[in-house]
C-alpha cells in the first residue's frame, strides 16, 4: 500500500533481543513467499519467524513474525590435519523454492553447507499391542487380538530434521551459496573457487570456477560473493575484492574460468587514495527480481548495474559518504573491511543496506529520494513510526543531528531483508532483529 | 472373530501365541529405532495377511497413509511393499484402496521414493478394472497434476501414459490437456519431468495426436527457456522419431534436432552427440526393408547438410565433453551407414579426431575401433592409428597411458600378431619399466592377456626373453617387474616354459641383494607352484624356499614360511582324500595326478563335497547326495566357490 508514498513511513512491529555474544546475528532471509524469516547465528543456531495470519481485532497491523522454529544448524568443529578450529557461525542461508508442505532451506558454516528440512506434524499414531495405554506391559501370552495404531490429532509439532551435508568441498570459506533457478542446482563460494552442486548429490560437487593462481604469492584477488541468476539458469555472477563483477555463461563450457562479462568501472584518479582499493572491494552482489538488474555494495557505496552495460553503474547512490574523511581510524579499527549486505525490494524499485550507528539506509530508485532511519530499541518502540535521522557533515550541528564523531562503529547493521511481495524489512543490529512494515492509515 | 471373519484374529481366553510375533511386528512399526521400524515394513505383507484384509482395508491403509514423517527409507521400502499388496486387499476388487498411501508418498520431497511411489501406482494401474480406472485411479491422476506442489506434479507426469490406453475418449482428452500444461508448467522440475515423459506418453498416443500434439510439446520443450529441460526434450527425440512415417520425420523432427545440434549450451550438443545413433537405430527399426537405403541416403545428405553446421562443427567443438561424447558414438554410426558411406564420411572424422589435442577423445575413437573394423577393416585406419596411439602410450599423464593399455589387447587382437610385433610390441615391453607402479602394474596384466591370445608360442619367442632379461636389470623395482610377469604369466605360458625357462631365473634371483626382491621371490614360488611338477616343487623349489625361510630379513621369512605351509596343506589335503576315498578310482587317480592344478581342484572339491555329504547326512538322511555324481561334473568348476561353500559349511558344523 505504502509503495507508492516516499519515503516509506516504518513502523516498527517488534523486536527480539538477546544478550549472548554466540546470539549476534549473522544473516537475515525472507522464503519465497515472505511468510517465514529465517536468521542464523555465531552460535551456529537457525531461528525461524513466521509470519502469523492478521487478526480482526487489530486490522492496523499485517500481523506479527513469532518464533516458529529454532535448532541448531551447525557445532564447532576441529580440522585435526590442519590444526584450524572451525567456527559453527552461521554464514548464509538460502530458502529453497517450496515442493510440498514442508519447507527447505540450506544454511553454511564457513566449510559445510547442510540442506535443512522443516515440517509440520498435527498427528500422532496410538495404541500399542505390548503396552497398555499407561505404558504397562502387558502379557505376552494374553494378546487376544491385533491393534492397529490409530492416529489422533495433537498440538501442532514444528520439526527441523538435516536432509543432506555438503561437505569437504572448500579449502577456503565458504562466503556465498545461492540456489539455482533451474530448482535442482547450487552453487557455494569461497575465497577462490565456485562450486555447483545437484541439491540430491553430496558425494560430489564440479568446480566451475577457480582463480587459485598456481603460486599463492601471486594472489591478487579473491571472490568476494556469487549469485545465480534469478530465471536464467545458465548464468551467474561472483564479485571480486578489486571491485569488479563477472558474469559467467555455464552453457559455453563446463568451467567458468572465462568470463562472459566483465563489469568494472574506471576509477577516478581525483579521489585515489591508499584505501582506494580496500574500499572498492565489493562486499555482496544481488540481483533484482527481473534479473535485468544486479546492485553491488562496497564500502561507500551501493551500484545498480544493467547487465547489458559492462563500463558503469547504471545508479550509484552514497551509502555514508561522510566516512570518507575518516578512513583512517576505520582502517585502524578493523570497520574498513566490513561486509555489508544489500537487498531489493518486491518490486525491484528500492533497495536498502546497512550502515554504523545501527542506521539503515534506504533509496528510491525511481524519485532517487532516500532515507536514513535508526533501529533501536530506544527510537523504535512497537507500533511507533521510524523518525527519519541525519548525520551532520559541515561544522554546524542542526537539532536532531548527529555528528560523526559521536557515530558508534560497534552498532553495525550488516544483514537486512526485504520480504519479496510487502514492504516490511527485517534488520539485523548486532544481537537485536528489528522487523518493521510500512505503515497502514 | 467377533470384528471381522478372518484367519489370524481367532477369539481366546487364553490368548493366542501365534498372534504375538505380529503384534510386535505392529507396535515396531512405530519403534524409534529406523533398522526395526524398516524391518516391519519390510513385512508388512506379514502383518497384513494376519489382519485380514478387511482390517487391512480399514486399519492398516488409513495408519499407513498419515507415516509420511518418517526416514527416506521407511518410506521407499513402504511405497516398494504397496506395490505388491493387491491380493492383500481382497484383490482387483479393491485395488483402489492402495491409491490413498502411494498418492501421499507421490508428494514427498525425496525423489527416489516417489519414483518409487509412481512405479508401484504404475503397476497396481494394470490390475485395476478399466471402470475402477475411470473412477478411482483416473481422479488420482487429475489431482496430483493439478497439486500446489510441484513433487505431486512431477509425479503426474510418469502415471499419464500408463492409464491413457485404458479410459474413454473424453477421459483421454482431458488427460492430453494435462500432460500439455504440465510441459508449460511454472517450474522447470515439472516441465523436466514432463519432457521425460514425453516419448513414454507419445507411444501410447494415436499417431494423429502424436503429430498435433507431441511434436508442439515437443518443440516448445526443445527450445525451452533452461537448457536443463532442453536436453531431456532431445531424449524424447528417439522415441518420438520410431513413431513417426519416414516422411513427416523430416518435417517434424530434423528441424528441432538441428537446432539442438547448434544450441548454445554444451549440455544440450552434448545430449545430441550421445544420442546421434541411437537416433539413427530408431530410424531403421521404424522403417521396412526397402526403404532403408532411401532413407539413409535422405539422412546422409543430411547429415552432409548437418556437416557443415552441426557434425564438423561438433568436430571442432571446443568443449571436450561434447568432443569426447561425440568421438564415442560416431563409431557406432558405421554399422548403419554401411561401408561405402563410412568410408567418404566418417572416415575424415575420425582420422580428425584421432589427432585431437584432447586425449579422451582419441581414447573413444580407439576403445571403439571394433566396430569400425567389422564394417571397413582396420587396415584403412591403422596409419593414423598408430602414432595415435604412440603418442597416447607416452603422454604425460599415467592415467591416459594406463587407459591405452587397457584397450591393448582389443588391439592387438584386431590389428593381428603381425603388426601387432611390427609395431607396438616395443610399447608394451616400454610400458613394463613405467615409473609408475599403475602403469607396471597394468602392463604385467596386459601382457597376460597377450599370451592368451597369441599363444604360448609367440610368448616364448617374443615375450619371455625379454621379460627374464630384465631380472639383470640394475634397478630392484624392475627386477621386481620381472617377477611380477613370471607370476602373471606362468599359468598361460603352461608347465614346461615355467619349468625350464622362468623357474632358473626365480631360484637365482633367491640371492638377490635387496629383501624385496627376496620376498618377492618367495611370493613368485607360491604363485607359480601348482603350474610346476612335483619333482621340480621338490628338488628346485622346496630347499631354495627353506633357505629363505631362514633370512635375515622378517618379511623375506614370512613369506617364504607361508609358501612352504601352503605347499604342505596341499600335500595333507591330498593324502587325506586318498585316505577318505580309497574305493573312488577317479579320486585316487587324479589325487595321484602329476599335474599338480588338477590335483588341487580336485582336493578343493573333494573337501567340499566330503563336508557337504557329512552335513546333508546329518541333517536328512534321505537326501545324501551320491558321491562321484556330485563331484565329477565339478572337477574344472570353479574352485573358490566351492571352497567358500565348504568352509561355511564347516562353519555352520562348528555352530551346530
Amino acid at each position: 500500500e505504502g509503495r507508492g508514498k516516499d519515503p516509506p513511513h516504518l513502523v516498527g512491529i517488534h523486536s527480539v533481543f538477546c544478550p549472548f555474544s554466540a546470539d549476534i546475528i549473522s544473516t537475515v532471509e525472507f522464503n519465497y513467499s515472505g511468510d517465514l524469516l529465517a536468521t542464523g547465528d555465531k552460535g551456529g543456531r537457525v531461528v525461524i519467524f513466521q509470519h502469523e495470519q492478521e487478526s480482526k481485532n487489530r486490522p492496523q497491523l499485517r500481523g506479527e513474525y513469532n518464533v516458529y522454529s529454532t535448532f541448531q544448524s551447525h557445532e564447532p568443529e576441529f580440522d585435526y590435519l590442519k590444526s584450524l578450529e572451525i567456527e559453527e557461525k552461521i554464514n548464509k542461508i538460502r530458502w529453497l523454492p517450496q515442493q510440498n508442505a514442508a519447507h527447505f532451506l540450506l544454511s553454511t558454516n564457513d566449510k559445510t553447507i547442510k540442506l535443512w528440512k522443516i515440517s509440520e506434524r498435527d498427528k500422532r499414531a496410538e495404541g500399542y499391542n505390548l503396552k497398555d495405554e499407561d505404558g504397562r506391559l502387558r502379557d505376552p501370552f494374553r494378546i487376544t487380538s491385533l491393534r492397529v495404531p490409530v492416529l489422533m490429532p495433537m498440538d501442532l509439532m514444528v520439526e527441523a530434521s538435516p536432509r543432506r551435508i555438503f561437505a569437504n568441498a572448500h579449502t577456503y570459506h565458504i562466503n556465498s551459496i545461492s540456489v539455482n533457478s533451474d530448482h535442482e542446482t547450487y552453487l557455494s563460494a569461497d575465497d577462490l573457487r565456485i562450486n555447483l552442486w545437484h541439491l540430491e548429490i553430496t558425494d560430489r560437487s564440479f568446480n566451475i570456477v577457480d582463480i587459485k593462481p598456481a603460486n599463492m604469492e601471486e594472489l591478487t584477488e579473491v571472490i568476494t560473493a556469487a549469485e545465480c541468476h534469478p530465471l536464467q539458469c545458465n548464468v551467474f555472477v561472483y564479485s571480486s575484492s578489486k571491485g569488479t563483477i563477472r558474469l559467467c555463461d555455464m552453457r559455453a563450457a563446463a568451467l567458468c574460468d572465462r568470463h562472459s562479462k566483465f563489469f568494472e568501472e574506471p576509477e577516478d584518479p581525483s579521489s585515489r587514495s591508499f584505501f582506494s582499493e580496500i574500499i572498492s572491494s565489493i562486499s555482496d552482489v544481488k540481483f533484482s527480481h527481473s534479473g535485468r538488474y544486479m546492485m553491488t555494495r562496497d564500502y561507500l557505496s551501493v551500484k545498480v548495474w544493467d547487465l547489458n552495460m559492462e563500463n558503469r553503474p547504471v545508479e550509484t547512490y552514497q551509502v555514508h559518504e561522510y566516512l570518507r574523511s575518516k578512513l583512517c581510524s576505520l582502517y585502524e579499527n578493523d570497520c574498513i573491511f566490513d561486509k555489508f549486505e544489500c537487498c531489493w525490494n518486491g518490486s525491484d524499485s528500492a533497495i536498502m543496506t546497512g550502515s554504523y550507528n545501527n542506521f539503515f539506509r534506504m533509496f528510491d530508485r525511481n524519485t532517487r529520494r532516500d532515507i536514513t532511519l535508526e533501529a533501536s530499541r530506544e527510537s523504535s518502540k512497537p507500533r511507533a513510526t521510524l523518525k527519519p535521522r541525519k548525520v551532520s557533515t559541515g561544522g554546524k550541528r542542526k537539532k536532531d543531528e548527529i555528528s560523526v564523531d559521536s557515530l558508534d562503529f560497534n552498532k553495525k547493521i550488516l544483514h537486512t531483508a526485504w520480504h519479496p511481495k510487502d514492504n516490511v524489512i527485517a534488520v539485523a543490529a548486532t544481537n537485536n532483529l528489528y522487523i518493521f512494515q510500512d505503515k497502514i492509515n | 472373530c467377533c470384528c471381522c471373519n478372518e484367519v489370524g484374529c481367532k477369539p481366546g481366553a487364553d490368548g493366542d501365541d501365534s498372534l504375538y510375533p505380529i503384534a510386535v511386528l505392529i507396535d515396531e512399526l512405530r519403534n524409534e529405532d529406523v533398522q526395526l521400524r524398516l524391518n516391519s515394513i519390510k513385512k508388512l505383507s506379514t502383518i497384513a495377511l494376519a489382519l485380514g484384509v478387511e482390517r487391512t482395508r480399514t486399519e492398516l491403509l488409513p495408519f499407513l497413509t498419515d507415516t509420511i514423517y518418517d526416514e527416506d527409507e521407511v518410506l521407499l521400502a513402504l511405497a516398494e511393499q504397496l506395490g505388491n499388496f493387491t491380493m492383500l486387499v481382497g484383490g482387483p476388487e479393491y485395488v483402489h484402496c492402495l491409491l490413498p498411501p502411494l498418492e501421499s508418498l507421490a508428494t514427498v520431497e525425496e525423489t527416489v521414493v516417489r519414483d518409487k511411489a509412481v512405479e508401484s501406482l504404475r503397476k497396481i494401474s494394470q490390475e485395476h478394472s478399466p471402470v475402477d480406472l475411470e473412477v478411482h485411479f483416473e481422479p488420482l491422476v487429475k489431482r496430483l497434476a493439478s497439486g500446489d506442489w510441484f513433487t505431486s506434479r512431477t509425479s503426474a507426469c510418469g502415471l499419464f501414459s500408463v492409464c491413457y490406453p485404458r479410459v474413454s475418449s473424453t477421459v483421454k482428452a482431458e488427460i492430453r490437456q494435462h500432460f500439455r500444461t504440465l510441459c508449460s508448467d511454472d517450474t522447470p522440475m515439472v516441465r523436466r519431468a514432463a519432457a521425460s515423459k514425453l516419448g513414454e506418453f507419445a507411444k501410447v498416443l494415436e499417431l494423429d495426436y502424436v503429430k498435433s500434439d507431441i511434436i508442439s510439446l515437443f518443440t516448445a520443450l526443445a527450445s525451452d527457456e533452461q537448457d536443463s529441460v532442453r536436453l531431456l526434450a532431445v531424449e524424447a527425440c528417439v522415441s518420438i522419431a520410431t513413431l513417426l512415417p519416414q516422411e513427416d520425420l523430416e518435417s517434424l523432427v530434423m528441424p528441432t534436432l538441428r537446432q539442438a545440434a547448434e544450441d548454445k549450451s554444451w549440455r544440450v550438443r552434448y545430449m545430441v552427440a550421445d544420442k546421434f545413433s541411437e537416433t539413427f537405430v530408431s530410424l531403421q527399426i521404424s522403417l521396412c526393408f526397402n526403404c532403408i537405403h532411401s532413407v539413409l541416403t535422405i539422412w546422409l545428405s543430411d547429415l552432409c547438410l548437418l556437416c557443415p553446421v552441426s557434425e564438423q562443427e561438433l568436430v571442432s567443438d571446443t568443449n571436450q565433453h561434447v568432443k569426447s561424447a561425440l568421438a564415442s558414438v560416431i563409431m557406432g554410426l558405421s554399422t548403419i551407414l554401411g561401408k561405402d558411406n563410412t568410408i567418404e564420411h566418417l572416415l575424415p572424422l575420425f582420422l580428425a579426431q584421432l589427432k585431437d589435442e584432447c586425449p579422451e577423445v582419441r581414447l573413444n575413437i580407439i576403445s571403439n575401433l571394433d566396430c569400425v573394423n567389422e564394417v571397413i577393416g582396420i587396415r584403412q585406419l591403422s596409419q593414423s592409428l598408430l602414432p595415435a596411439i604412440v603418442e597416447l602410450a607416452e603422454d604425460a599423464k599415467w592415467r591416459v597411458r594406463l587407459a591405452i593399455i587397457e584397450y591393448m589387447p582389443l588391439l592387438a587382437g584386431q590389428l593381428g600378431v603381425e603388426f601387432f610385433d611390427e609395431k607396438l610390441n616395443t610399447l608394451c615391453m616400454a610400458w613394463l619399466i613405467d615409473h609408475v607402479y599403475a602403469i607396471r602394474e597394468a602392463a604385467t596384466c596386459n601382457l597376460m592377456k597377450l599370451v592368451e591370445k597369441f599363444g604360448a608360442e609367440w610368448a616364448q619367442n617374443t615375450i619371455v626373453p625379454k621379460v627374464l632379461g630384465m631380472a639383470n636389470d640394475p634397478n630392484y623395482l624392475h627386477r621386481m617387474t620381472t617377477l611380477f610377469c613370471i607370476n602373471a604369466l606362468s599359468e598361460a605360458c603352461g608347465q614346461d616354459i615355467t619349468t625350464k625357462q622362468m623357474l632358473p631365473v626365480v631360484l637365482k634371483m633367491s640371492n638377490d641383494q635387496v629383501a624385496n626382491v627376496r620376498f618377492n621371490v618367495a611370493k613368485s614360488l607360491q604363485k607359480i607352484g601348482p603350474v610346476l611338477d612335483s619333482n621340480a616343487l621338490q628338488t628346485e623349489v622346496k630347499p631354495v624356499l627353506e633357505k629363505l625361510a631362514t633370512d635375515t630379513d622378517m618379511d623375506v621369512k614370512y613369506f617364504a614360511q607361508e609358501a612352504i605351509s601352503d605347499a604342505n596343506v596341499e600335500q595333507r589335503l591330498v593324502q587325506q582324500a586318498a585316505f577318505i576315498f580309497p574305493a573312488d578310482q577317479t579320486c585316487c587317480s587324479l589325487a595321484g595326478s602329476q599335474d599338480r592344478s588338477e590335483q588341487r581342484n580336485t582336493v578343493v572339491s573333494i573337501t567340499a563335497c566330503n563336508l557337504m555329504n557329512s552335513r546333508i547326512a546329518c541333517t536328512n538322511p534321505s537326501q545324501t547326495v551320491s558321491f562321484p555324481n556330485f563331484f565329477q561334473p565339478d572337477l574344472h568348476a570353479p574352485v573358490h566357490s566351492l571352497f567358500s561353500a565348504a568352509t561355511q559349511i564347516e562353519f555352520d558344523q562348528t555352530n551346530e
